[in-house]
This record gives structure tokens, sequence and C-alpha cells, in this order.
């Protein structure tokens, strides 16, 4: 922490932005300053006008009123003014060129912003070369980008950013794909460029992130300034509440507790060569499991085996205790699985097609009537659909386009519920979903399961874990590594086993 | 098998280059004849055309694009070139009908560029469109005769050869002055795309458009150079080809589209851009030519060619796509849990 940051002059000021899109205001007089040296941390839930804060400030999106200020010069709406002024942004996907080699990469900002006309390969070579040095990073420049892992993706994103002389630099989630001990190593390199007076500005809504980086924070929510202040003013619980605008003592749902039943599914001695082993595992009609583990830890490819979509090289998998081999997704939605997909957006909806195709499309042989499809069934079923899971429309027959993320993904529960699955799998049933969705999906997931309905859910969320499960299986590396009761487990015990990594 | 060996056979080029190794010496045992210096250098005269409009087409799927309309704007470019000169009736260097067919290139070329640059249009569809709309124009409007009585510069100038020999069956080959079109072309375009900052955007737009947009490359702004540049390399191709055959066919050029993106993806540029050499692209053109001219020589029917070069078009494109997979998959297989 560097208390003397304080008398430092600002090097990034943004005073009264105002940003509306059409009637939706999403940004209401925000203010934000960042001193030389600073590593300030812009928390708030999906949706609460971060992502357009960064748009503006990157001189993407032009702001409705307010001004923003880098290094003394006012911006406008121009991006390329604003890289030259300093600043850099390090987007989620980093931005690089895949097919070309790193010192490429990193020299090419800096050539793009001088203007250069000719390639001048030694010079560009040595002068990334001198960058990775300078962060102690040990890439080898002459490799592809394509071939690094994402750890060095992102610090050659760094790189390219201080070779163009950038004073402050933005970052939107940057440990989203990180293991720890590459969150340790981004964090001493963001540390050694902090005393060289790089101001960081790391976009968040991961409390674990916030608290590991930085020095000081400002909470956005629903478009507002909630709260802001040195880090040592917020402790997780209060941090929670300013991003949410809810206390986190009633997270966890109540409920019946289920009726010990034989399970649906189980699987032994599961395994999947490179992404996980030995995974044992049941799901009981009555019962959320959770599986919670980090990018990579092999929870998604687990919930695709199990849906059929991919195989497994070892174990196997018994349903109603009858040996079961997958030969595809078709199989197991005959054997009555569904699978809500992670990203709903891509793999699970028709966006610009009605609520109702989306809501019966897998489901339109319950209408059938002498082999042709009764089309006034369908409307009457999705428009109960709607009104079972409270989706806000006025009407079945709007594109899904025009609904929140979190009326899309019940969209999507709706579509498999109709189908009246035995187990039903979703991976990140709540991402991109607001604070008040989130908690009415959670309600809805813990009603199906009640209903006799087994329920798996996939997610690297951990406070949604604890409201939602019954059980809480840990997976780390591709091994289930712990398994819990989420009745007495909390935040900070299921934290710490999530990100160990590996017991040898 | 020894380790260079199985590691020449896991990029596509490699599996290539060995096929017409195998090819060549097949053909070699059949006919020792085919082994000589003639034989290089009539390959060597019938890669010009392809090969200058490969280098165009290469810089086009390094962008990450197609052009199919290439050989049109050739046709086109070349035919009124011929019709202009004719009708000012004056005497012009040669270098003014390379001139002259390149900036008829370019300006076609500008048109392709700006539907794809400016409207943002998919270049396929743009290229395949612009390639019948070309040719249609030229066919209507500039006339479908052939002109045989090209100006005495072209002429002069298409009996300046380099080298002449007899070949086997003793007749003439030669490898005439406009093999130095082509040096002059691939010397051009390797500066352009290794030397200079608009040759690297053109890759970095082939590897990310969105990533170049971020870093304050002008996407639309390259992308129009692309097509023009690709337009004039056209022209010069056209122009060549008249020097080539002595006369001016309107009907010529259009057809051959499909060799030049063969020879191109063979010399291992990419269809999902990226990617892409001026000496793999060279390779590629003579491997087709060594293909198309030798299948005939040893009397096989014109008709296999285009069995012979759909199905390099599809191991060239189809082999990177597969070997990727399955490297992924070992990658996979020998990913450590526990490491």
């Amino acid at each position: 922490m560097t208390p003397e940051a304080k008398d430092k002059p600002a090097m990034l000021e943004m005073r009264t932005i105002r940003k509306a899109y059409g009637p939706v205001r999403v940004l209401a007089d925000v203010s934000l300053s960042l001193a030389e040296g600073e590593v300030r941390c812009l928390a708030g839930e999906n949706g609460s006008g971060k992502s357009t804060l960064i748009k503006i400030l990157s001189g993407v999106v032009g702001a409705d009123a307010g001004t923003v200020i880098i290094a003394g010069r006012p911006q406008g709406n121009d991006a390329k003014a604003a890289i030259s002024a300093g600043l850099s942004v390090i987007y989620q996907d980093f931005s690089l060129f895949p097919n070309l080699t790193v010192w490429e990469n990193i020299g090419f900002l800096a050539a793009v912003t001088a203007g250069e006309m000719v390639h001048r390969r030694s010079v560009r070579r040595a002068l990334a070369i001198e960058t990775l040095k300078r962060m102690r990073v040990d890439i080898d420049p002459d490799t592809p980008v394509e071939r690094l892992p994402v750890a060095s993706k992102q610090l050659v994103a760094i790189a390219r950013a201080l070779a163009n002389n950038a004073r402050i630099i933005v970052m939107d989630e940057p440990t989203t794909a990180l293991t720890r001990s590459e969150v340790a190593r981004l964090l001493e390199i963001v540390g050694a460029l902090r005393d060289e007076g790089v101001a960081f500005l790391f976009v968040s809504h991961k409390i674990e992130e916030v608290f590991a980086i930085c020095d000081t924070i400002t909470v956005l929510r629903d478009g507002r300034v909630v709260v802001e202040g040195p880090i040592q003013e917020f402790d997780a619980a209060s941090l929670v509440e300013a991003m949410t605008g809810r206390s986190i003592d009633s997270q966890r749902l109540p409920r019946t507790q289920a009726e010990p039943a034989s399970p649906f599914l189980s699987a032994r001695k599961l395994g999947r060569r490179g992404e996980y082993a030995d995974v044992d595992i049941d799901l009981r009609p009555g019962e959320i499991v959770s599986v919670v583990g980090l990018l990579g830890s092999g929870r998604t490819e687990l919930a695709l085996t199990l849906f059929g979509a991919l195989a497994a090289d070892e174990g196997r998998i018994k349903i109603e205790d009858r040996p079961v081999v997958f030969a595809g997704e078709s199989d197991a939605i005959d054997h009555g699985i569904a699978y809500v997909p992670e990203d709903r957006l891509t793999e699970g909806l028709f966006l610009n097609q009605s609520i109702r195709d989306n809501i019966v499309v897998s489901s339109l042989e319950k209408n059938l009537r002498a082999g042709f499809i009764d089309a006034r069934a369908l409307v009457q079923r999705a428009r109960d659909a709607v009104k079972a899971l409270r989706i806000k429309t006025p009407d079945v027959a709007p594109s899904v386009a025009t609904l929140s993320g979190g009326n899309q993904q019940r969209v999507v529960l709706a579509r498999w519920m109709e189908r009246n699955p035995k187990l039903m799998i979703l991976n990140g049933p709540t991402v991109g979903v607001d604070v008040g969705s989130k908690r009415e999906i959670h309600e809805l997931l813990v009603a199906l399961s009640r209903s006799g309905t087994a329920v798996m859910v996939v997610t690297d969320d951990i406070s949604e874990a604890i409201a939602l499960s019954d059980t809480i299986l840990v997976m780390v590396r591709g091994k289930i590594t712990g398994r819990f009761d989420a009745n007495d487990v909390d935040e900070d015990r299921l934290y710490n086993e999530v990100i160990k990594e590996g017991r040898a | 098998m020894s380790k260079p060996l199985s590691r020449v056979l896991a990029t596509p080029q490699g599996v290539v280059l060995i096929t017409v190794l195998v090819f060549a010496l097949v053909l070699g045992i059949i006919n020792p004849a085919f082994f000589s210096v003639a034989t290089l250098i009539d390959l060597l005269r019938n890669s010009l055309v392809t090969g200058i409009f490969a280098l165009g087409v290469m810089m086009v799927l390094a962008s990450g694009g197609i052009d199919v309309s290439c050989t049109a704007i050739g046709a086109f470019a070349m035919y009124a070139t011929m019709k202009i000169v004719l009708g000012v009736d004056v005497d012009l260097p040669i270098f003014a009908f390379f001139a002259l067919s390149a900036l008829i290139g370019a300006v076609l070329g500008l048109f392709n560029g700006l539907l794809i640059g400016i409207l943002g249009l998919p270049t396929l569809i743009v290229t395949l469109g612009t390639l019948s709309l070309y040719r249609g124009l030229l066919l209507t409007f500039l006339g479908t005769t052939y002109i045989t009585a090209v100006p005495r510069e072209i002429i002069a100038f298409s009996r300046k050869v380099l080298v002449r020999m007899e070949n086997a069956a003793g007749q003439m080959v030669s490898l005439p002055y406009s093999f130095l079109v082509l040096v002059g072309v691939a010397a051009v375009v390797a500066i352009l795309i290794n030397l200079t900052l608009f040759g690297r955007k053109i890759y970095a737009i082939g590897g990310s458009e969105e990533a170049a947009e971020r870093i304050g490359i002008r996407v639309r702004h390259v992308k129009v150079m692309i097509y023009v540049l690709a337009g004039a390399i056209a022209g010069l191709a056209g122009m060549t080809h008249v020097t080539l055959s002595r006369m001016a066919n309107p009907f010529d050029l259009v057809g051959m589209e499909l060799n030049v993106i063969a020879a191109v993806v063979l010399g291992g540029a990419r269809i999902t851009g990226g990617y892409g050499t001026v000496t793999g692209t060279l390779l590629g053109v003579f491997v087709i030519t060594m293909i198309n001219t030798t299948l005939l020589m040893a009397g096989v029917p014109s008709y296999w060619q285009k069995v012979v070069i759909g199905g390099l078009i599809i191991v060239g494109t189809g082999l990177p796509i597969i070997i990727e997979r399955l490297s992924r998959h070992r990658e996979r297989i020998s990913r450590s849990l526990s490491a």
C-alpha cells in the first residue's frame, strides 16, 4: 500500500460522467480519480456500468456529460488520443495477435501510436526484450503468441502497454483465467510497476481479487458510485453489501431437508485424460450438488461428460443402477438429462426468435395432433411456462433478445423444464445475471429439486454454491478434493479449498 | 521414421512437398527426359501468370479475406489497355503498357476494397460478384474479339528472352523477359509485407481484426489498400499474359482463379488469415504448374487436372485443421493433472 499516493498528482480524472442508451440510464454522475502509482479497483456486479465506464475512459464511446482528463489533458471520444495520452486497456481476451510473435505483439502498439511507416525489426525486437526484462518475465520473444499459456499472454499484453509508455493500465477481470501462483506473479509485477509510478485500474466483481490487489476501491451499483475509499476501510462482507445492496447473512436459501433417495445418476472413477480423473459423483432426486472449481479445473469437462458431449476414458456411469454409455448428447437427453450451458447466448438460445419458440423448441412432440403441430396449444404451454417462471415479458411473441439476462436464463430453464428432466445440469447458471434475478433463479432451482429432479450446478461462484446447494464438491486440477455439506461450510473455508493447487 | 522427416510431415506444406517430389520421381522414371533444365525453364515460363496473380491473392488471404475476382480484373485490365493503346495510336514504351494495366487493375480493386473495407461486406461474396461483374462488363462493353494485331513494342518485348534452349523433343523452350515482372512483383511484395508497418498490419488484421482496431490500426483503410494492391498486381498479371501469348483474348484468364487460390493455400497461407509468405506462395505456384503440365505431358486427360487441383485444395486447407486437432488431442492426453 502506498499512503504517499495521495500526495501525487492525479493522472486520471473522470468527473460527473453521465451516459444513457436510449431511455436506459447506465451511468449517473460517476466520478473517479487515479493518482500516480495508485492501484484502484472498480468493483461492481454485472450490469452496474463498469464496462460502459471503461469504454468512455478509453474513448471508444462518448459520454453524454462529464469530462475525462488524462495527464492534465481533457479527452474526447477518440481512442487513439487516449492511447497517446498514456492509457492502455487490457481486455479480458487480451486482444493480441495469435499469429505474430511475442516481440512483434509487444512492439506493435508503440509502432502504430508513433505512426511509423517502416517495420524496424531489430529495434522493435530489442524494445520487446528490454520490456520483458524490465518486468523480470522470462518469455521467449520469438514464440508465436498462440502457443503461449493464458498467463503468459496476459503478461505480453501488459508488456505491450509498457512498451508504449503506458502510465495508466486498465485491466478487465485480470485474474479470471489464472491459477493462484500466476496471480501471485501478476501481483509482484504490478507492485514493481506501481513503484515506477504506473497507475492501475482493475475492473472486477470478484471479492477475493479486489482484496488481493488494490490500494483503493470504487464501488459502482446501478450506474452510481455507492462508496469509495482505501481498501482498509472494507471487509468482504461490507464490500459484498456495497456491491449487491443486500446483506451477506441471509444468503443461504431456506429449504426442506432432502429425503435420502437412491441416486439417479452415479459415476465412479470417471476420468478423461488431461482434464479430470477419479471422479466419484452421485446425483439424487431432491438434492442440489454443486461442483466448485476455477476455470480449467475440469469442472466444465466433467459436466459435458455427464451430458454425453465428451467421452470419458475411464470409469463408468450408471443411471438408475444400470450402466450406460452415452454416444452423444441425444443419448443423454433420451435418459432424461438436461444441460444448460455456460454461455447461454451462443450455445443455448435462438436470440432473434420468439420467447414461445425458444421455450417449446425441444418439446414440440408434446403438442402433436395427427402428426401436425397444434400451434395454439404451443402458445398456451409457453404462456404457462412464462407465468410459472415469472419471466418478465408482456407476451410470448417478442424475441428473446428483448429480455434481460436473468429473464433469458429463465427461458433456457423453461425450455428444459418442459421436457420434465430427471437430471438438470447447469453450468454457471447466473453468469451475467443481476443480483435480484440471481436470487430468484436460485429459488427456482431449489423448488425444481424439491419436486424430485436431481440438480447439478457447476460454478466458480462460491457464494452461489453455498446459497444454492445441499452438497458441495470442490474440484482442483481435475480431481475432487473436498466434499462439504453446504450447511456447515463458510465462504472462507471453501475459497481456500478451491484455490489449493493440488495436494501432493 | 527419422526425426527431421517426421517434423516435415507434421506441416501441411511438408506433406504437399513430399507428395510432389514423389510425383516428380514417378514421372522421371516413366519419362527420363523430365529431369532436365529445359523442363525447369518450361515450368517457370508456365508459372509466370499464375505466380503474379498468386502474390496479390496471398496478401488478401493474409489479411483474412479471399479474392476470386483477380483473374477477371486481369482480363479486364489487359484488354482495356490494348483497346486504349490501339485507340490513341501513339508509340509507348513497354513500361507504359504495364503501368496502364496496373492502374486499371487498381481501380477495379479499389471497388472491391470499398465494398469490403468501407461497407464491411463479406469478401467471398463481393469478389464472386465482381468476378462476374468485371467479366460481364469486359465482354459487353469492350468487346469479344481477339486482338492479334498487338503493338510492336509488345512483340519486341516478348522476343527478348533470358534463356533459350532445346528440349529433349527438339522444341525450343525459353524464359522471356516477362519473368522479370514476376521477380519484380515478388520483390516488392516481400519488401512490403516484411519491412513496412503497412505489411505487418495486414498480418495483424488477419490475426485478429478486433485486436487491430483496439490498438489503433485503421482496419478499413488498410483493407481498401490491400484490394487496390491486389488489383494492380492482377493488372500486371494480365499484361504479362498478353506478352506471353502475343495477343489479347478477352476470354482468357478467367477460370484460373481456382489454380491461383490452390497455389496460395498450398504455399502456406491459411484461409482463416494471418499467414502467408512470398517463398511459400511461389513454391505453391510451381507445384500447381508442375502438376498441370506434367499430367498433360504424361497423356492424362486434362479433366483430371481439375480433380487433382480440387483434391490438393482440400488437402492443403484441411490438413492444418486436422493436424491442429490432433495436436490438441495429443496435448490433452500428455497433460498431467498433478503437475
